[in-house]
C-alpha cells in the first residue's frame, strides 16, 4: 500500500509539470484558437537560451530576465510574423503552421547555442524526504508548487481582471470582441508573450530534471493527451488533466507494464486520452459546442 | 502556342471526365511514362536510381496515401509512418511464415493488414475532428512502434530486432540489381496512382470531399460518414502500408521499427503541405522537394570544403522545411501543385497573355 | 398559382414536437402535417425555431419529445442520412456547399445515394464506374440547364457570388430527385430578380416533378404569392396554419408580427 501511494504521488507530482506544458498550449488555444504544436520547442528554446547566458558568467538572475525578455520577442514575433497572415485559415492549417514552426525554432535553438546537452542547477538537492513514511523526491515537490502557484495565479487573472475578461471574450468571438473595442492584435501579443513565460518555467524545471537538450521538445508529446483529458480551453482542466496522466502512467507502467513488456509510458497516456475521447470528447473541463445549420 | 487547347472539342461526356482532357497533356503522360519505364533504368547511374528515384517514388506513395485521408477525406494524420511500418512488418511475417509466397501476394496482404489498422485507429473519427483526431491517431504511431519493438513474434525473434528483408522474387525474375528495385517501385506505385485517380474522381471521391468540406451537409445528401471516413482511413492506410514494405524491402534491406517513427510521419505530412493538399500531383511534387533538399544543401555545402559542419546544415535543413511550411501555408496553401497549375494557365495564354 | 396541380394526402406529419438545447426551448409542442404536392411554408420572426424544425424533420437535430413520421415510415430519432434515403433533400440557411469542389462536382454529390459501384470497380474506373458516371452526368446535366447554370459548371463554387451558390445548393438537393424538398430561406439576401428567378424554380419542380416542398422565406410577398399553405412559428410555438389568406387574417399572427403583447 505504501508502495501504491508512492508511485501515485511521484506521478501525481510529474503531472503538475506535465499540466505546466499543457498550460502554454491553453492559454494560446483559449486566446486565439490555436493549437499551438511549437510549444514544445518553445520549452527547449527557453531552456537552451538560458543554461547558455548563464554559462557566460552571467548571475541566475539576470540571465533569468535576459531569456524572459527574449521570450517574449519571440511571441510577439510569432504572432506578427506568422499568426497574423493565417488569421482566416482553418484551424487544422494553423496546426499545421506550428508544427512548421516548432521545426524552425528547434533548427534555430540548435543553430544558435549548439547541440550538447547542458545541465541545469536550481539549487534545489533531489533526495527524497519523508512524509508520514512515503518518500517523496524534494525536486519534484519544488517543481510541483512552483507549477501549482504558476496555475493558480493565471486561473486567477483570466477570471478576475480586466485583461483576462478581454482574454476571454477573444477566445469566444473575435469578430464580436473587436466590436466592442478590445484591442484584438495586443491582446495576441501578450498571450504568446505569456506562453513565452510559461514556456520559460517549464524549460527551468524540465531542463534541471533531463537536462537541457533536443528531448525537451518531446515534452510536447505528453502534454496532448493532458489536454485531451482536461479540454483545450480550461486552465483547470489541464491541471486536472497533468494529474490523471501523471498517475496514470506511472500506475500502469509499474502495475500493468511487467504484464506486456514495459516501456508503456510512451503510449499509456494516449490510449486512456483516446478511450476518454470516446466517451466525452469535449474533455473533461471542455465546452460542448452545438453544431448549428 | 505549343500548349493550347483550341479546336479541342470535347463531344461526350466521357472525353469531358477523361483524366488528361487535353492532348498536350496526354502527349506529355506518355512521354514521361517511356522515359521512366524505357530509358532511365537504361540509363541512370546505380546512385540516381537507388539513391534518388526508388525513395522519390515510394516517399510519393505515402504521400499520396496521406493525401487521401487528410487532402480529400480531411482527416489530419500524424500517424502515416505507423502504417507504413505495419505495412512493411506484415509483408515481412508473411513471407517468412507462408514459405513459397509470391511477393506480390505478401505485399498485397501486408497492405490489407495496414488498412485494417487504418480502420481500427479510425474508428475514434466518427466523433472526435480536427486535432483531437490528429491526437488519436500519434496513439497509433507511439502503440504501433512499441509494440513492435516490444513483441519477439513481429521480428521473427531477432536478437537484435533488426532484420534484413528476404530475397525478392517476383516471376521468376530476382530483383537484385538498383535498376530491377527501380522498375518494380515504378511499377507498383503508377499503378497505385491511376487507382487512386479514379477513386477520386468518382463517387467515392466525392464523398471524401463532401465530408472534408462540411460533414453536416454530406450527411444530409446520404452519404453515411463513418463508412466514408473509415473507407479513407483504410485505403490511405493500404497505401501506406505498401510504400513501408517497399521502403524497407526495396530500399532498406531491413526491416526495422526505427525506420518509421515520429519523424517520418511528419516528414509525409510536410511533403502534401509543401507538395498540395488534396492533389495526387502535389503528392509527388512534395516528396521530390523533401528528397532533393538535403541533396542539394550537401552540394552547397561541399562547395564550402567542409568548413559548414554536418550539423549545421542539418540545423539548417530544420529550420528550412519548417520555414518552408509557414511559407506555403501562409502563400500557397495548396503547395506546388496549385503554383504548377497557375504555371499550366499562363502557357495556356502565351505568348498572347490577353 | 397552378390550377391544376393536384394536393394529395398528408405524406408528413410531425407530432407534438418538443427540442431544447440545454435549457433553451428552441421548439414547443409543435404537431404539423404536409400534404403531396403542396408548397407549404413556415414563417415566424427570428428565433421562433424555423431551422429547427427542418433539422428536426431531416433528422439533424433529434427532439426530445414527440416524432415524425414520413410516409408511414414512423421514427421518433433518425439520422440525416436515412431521411435522405426516404426521399428528403433539402439547402440551408447559410449556404453549406462543398467548397473545394467545382459546381459539377456538388450537383453530383447529389447523387450519390443512386450510385452502387464499389470502391474496388473505381479504382478501375473502366466499365461498370465509367457507364455510372456517364448516366449521371446525363441527368446532372438536365439539372444544369433546368437552373440555367450551364457557364459556370466548372467552376469551383467558393468563387461564386451568393445568388448563384445558392441555385447550385438547390441543383444539389434537387439531383437527389427527392420527393420532400426542403427550403431553409432560399431567397435570402437576393435582389428582386434573382427572387423571381428563385421562385420560377421552385414552382417549376413542384409543377414537373410533382415534389412536395416546405420552405422558410421572410419576404411575404414571395410567401403569399406560392405557397399553398403558411405555417406560423413564434417562439418555438405553432400559432397559425392555414392558406396564405386565413393566416393573412390570424389575429394571433397580426399581433406576432406586429410586436404587440401576448
Amino acid at each position: 500500500m505504501q508502495f501504491f501511494i508512492e508511485v501515485m504521488v511521484g506521478g501525481l507530482l510529474a503531472g503538475v509539470m506535465y499540466s505546466l506544458v499543457a498550460l502554454g498550449f491553453v492559454l494560446i488555444y483559449k486566446a486565439s484558437g490555436v493549437f499551438n504544436f511549437a510549444q514544445g520547442a518553445l520549452v527547449l528554446f527557453a531552456a537552451l537560451t538560458f543554461v547558455s547566458i548563464e554559462k557566460m558568467g552571467v548571475p541566475f538572475w539576470i540571465a533569468l530576465a535576459i531569456t524572459l525578455g527574449i521570450m517574449v520577442l519571440m511571441g510577439v514575433a510569432i504572432e506578427r510574423i506568422v499568426l497574423r497572415r493565417l488569421v482566416n485559415q482553418p484551424p487544422i492549417s494553423l496546426f499545421m503552421a506550428t508544427i512548421g514552426l516548432s521545426f524552425f525554432i528547434e533548427g534555430l535553438a540548435q543553430t544558435v547555442w549548439g547541440t550538447e546537452v547542458h545541465g541545469l542547477e536550481l539549487g534545489i538537492t533531489d533526495e527524497p524526504f519523508d512524509v508520514m513514511g512515503v518518500f517523496i523526491s524534494k525536486f519534484d515537490l519544488f517543481a510541483a508548487t512552483l507549477s501549482g502557484v504558476l496555475v493558480a495565479g493565471l486561473a486567477l487573472f483570466f477570471q478576475k481582471t480586466k485583461l483576462g475578461r478581454a482574454l476571454r471574450a477573444v477566445a469566444d468571438d473575435h469578430q464580436a470582441a473587436l466590436s466592442v473595442g478590445i484591442p484584438l492584435k495586443h491582446i495576441w501579443a501578450i498571450v504568446w508573450a505569456v506562453a513565452g513565460f510559461v514556456a520559460l518555467v517549464a524549460g527551468m524545471l524540465w531542463g534541471s530534471r533531463l537536462g537541457v537538450q533536443f528531448a525537451l521538445t518531446l515534452v510536447v508529446l505528453k502534454a496532448l493527451p493532458v489536454l485531451i483529458l482536461g479540454g483545450f480551453t480550461s486552465v483547470p482542466g489541464a491541471i486536472v488533466g497533468g494529474l490523471i496522466v501523471g498517475a496514470g502512467e506511472k500506475l500502469a507502467e509499474v502495475y500493468l507494464g511487467p504484464f506486456i513488456g514495459g516501456g508503456i509510458e510512451n503510449w499509456f497516456p494516449y490510449m486512456l486520452a483516446l478511450v476518454f475521447l470516446l466517451v466525452r470528447p469535449e474533455g473533461l473541463f471542455g465546452e460542448r459546442h452545438i453544431e448549428r445549420v | 502556342m505549343i500548349y493550347r487547347e483550341a479546336g479541342q472539342f470535347k463531344i461526350n461526356y466521357q472525353s469531358d471526365s477523361a483524366i488528361l482532357p487535353i492532348v498536350q497533356d496526354r502527349m506529355f503522360m506518355i512521354g514521361l511514362m517511356v522515359v521512366s519505364f524505357l530509358v532511365i533504368p537504361v540509363l541512370g547511374s546505380d546512385y540516381f536510381l537507388a539513391g534518388i528515384l526508388t525513395p522519390f517514388l515510394i516517399l510519393s506513395l505515402a504521400a499520396l496515401g496521406l493525401n487521401i485521408l487528410t487532402g480529400y477525406a480531411g482527416q489530419l494524420s500524424l500517424g502515416s509512418a505507423a502504417f507504413m511500418a505495419v505495412g512493411a512488418f506484415a509483408t515481412y511475417n508473411f513471407m517468412i511464415r507462408i514459405p513459397g509466397i509470391p511477393l506480390l501476394l505478401a505485399l498485397v496482404l501486408g497492405g490489407l493488414m495496414a488498412a485494417l489498422v487504418g480502420i481500427l485507429f479510425g474508428l475514434p473519427s466518427l466523433r472526435i475532428k480536427g486535432f483531437y483526431l490528429a491526437v488519436a491517431t500519434l496513439a497509433a504511431q507511439f502503440f504501433i512502434e512499441w509494440a513492435l519493438t516490444k513483441f519477439g513474434w513481429f521480428t521473427n525473434y531477432s536478437s537484435s530486432g533488426v532484420i534484413s528483408a528476404p530475397e525478392m522474387q517476383v516471376f521468376g525474375i530476382v530483383i537484385d540489381s538498383a535498376a530491377k528495385k527501380y522498375l518494380f517501385t515504378l511499377a507498383i506505385v503508377a499503378l497505385l496512382t491511376l487507382a487512386a485517380k479514379n477513386m477520386v474522381r468518382s463517387s467515392l471521391g466525392r464523398s471524401w470531399m463532401a465530408v472534408r468540406d462540411m460533414d453536416v451537409a454530406a450527411e444530409v445528401i446520404g452519404i453515411p460518414i463513418l463508412k466514408t471516413k473509415l473507407l479513407a482511413f483504410a485505403i490511405s492506410s493500404f497505401y501506406c502500408g505498401i510504400a513501408g514494405a517497399l521502403w524497407a524491402f526495396v530500399l532498406l534491406g531491413t526491416v526495422d521499427p526505427q525506420a518509421f517513427d515520429l519523424h517520418r510521419s511528419f516528414q509525409v505530412l510536410f511533403m502534401i503541405i509543401v507538395g498540395g493538399v488534396g492533389s495526387i500531383l502535389g503528392s509527388y511534387l512534395g516528396a521530390a522537394f523533401i528528397v532533393l533538399l538535403p541533396i542539394v544543401l550537401n552540394l552547397i555545402g561541399q562547395l564550402f570544403h567542409g568548413a559548414i559542419s554536418t550539423q549545421f546544415l542539418s540545423n539548417m535543413e530544420m529550420m528550412l522545411f519548417g520555414g518552408l511550411i509557414i511559407f506555403f501555408l501562409i502563400v500557397e496553401p495548396l503547395g506546388l501543385a496549385r503554383l504548377w497549375q497557375i504555371a499550366k494557365e499562363k502557357l495556356r495564354m502565351w505568348p498572347f497573355p490577353h | 398559382m397552378n390550377p391544376h396541380r393536384k394536393i394529395g394526402d398528408v405524406i408528413l406529419k410531425a407530432e407534438n414536437i418538443s427540442l431544447s438545447f440545454g435549457g433553451v426551448k428552441a421548439l414547443t409542442n409543435i404537431s404539423l402535417d404536409v400534404r403531396e404536392h403542396e408548397i407549404c411554408a413556415i414563417i415566424g420572426p427570428n428565433g421562433a425555431g424555423k431551422s429547427s424544425m427542418l433539422n428536426v424533420i431531416n433528422g439533424v437535430y433529434h427532439p426530445q419529445e414527440g416524432r415524425v413520421s414520413y410516409k408511414g415510415h414512423v421514427r421518433d430519432s433518425m439520422h440525416a442520412h436515412e431521411a435522405a434515403r426516404h426521399g428528403i433533400a433539402r439547402t440551408f440557411q447559410n449556404i453549406a456547399l462543398f467548397k473545394g469542389m467545382s459546381v459539377l462536382d456538388n450537383i453530383m454529390t447529389g447523387r450519390n445515394l443512386k450510385m452502387h459501384t464499389n470502391f474496388l470497380q473505381q479504382a478501375l474506373y473502366w466499365g461498370a464506374t465509367q457507364r455510372e458516371e456517364i448516366r449521371h452526368r446525363r441527368k446532372v446535366e438536365e439539372i444544369i440547364d433546368f437552373l440555367q447554370i450551364e457557364n459556370i459548371r466548372k467552376t469551383p463554387v467558393g468563387r461564386l457570388p451568393y445568388g448563384l451558390q445558392k441555385r447550385v445548393e438547390l441543383g444539389r438537393a434537387l439531383a437527389a430527385e427527392p420527393t420532400l424538398l426542403l427550403l431553409d430561406e432560399p431567397m435570402a439576401g437576393m435582389n428582386v430578380e434573382e427572387k423571381q428567378d428563385m421562385c420560377r424554380f421552385i414552382l417549376d419542380v413542384n409543377d414537373e416533378f410533382g415534389t412536395t416542398i416546405v420552405l422558410i422565406e421572410h419576404d411575404m410577398g414571395v410567401v403569399m404569392d406560392i405557397s399553398d399553405r403558411v405555417i406560423v412559428l413564434d417562439y418555438g410555438k405553432k400559432i397559425g396554419d392555414g392558406s396564405p389568406e386565413e393566416v393573412r387574417a390570424n389575429p394571433d399572427v397580426i399581433a406576432a408580427y406586429l410586436g404587440t403583447s401576448h
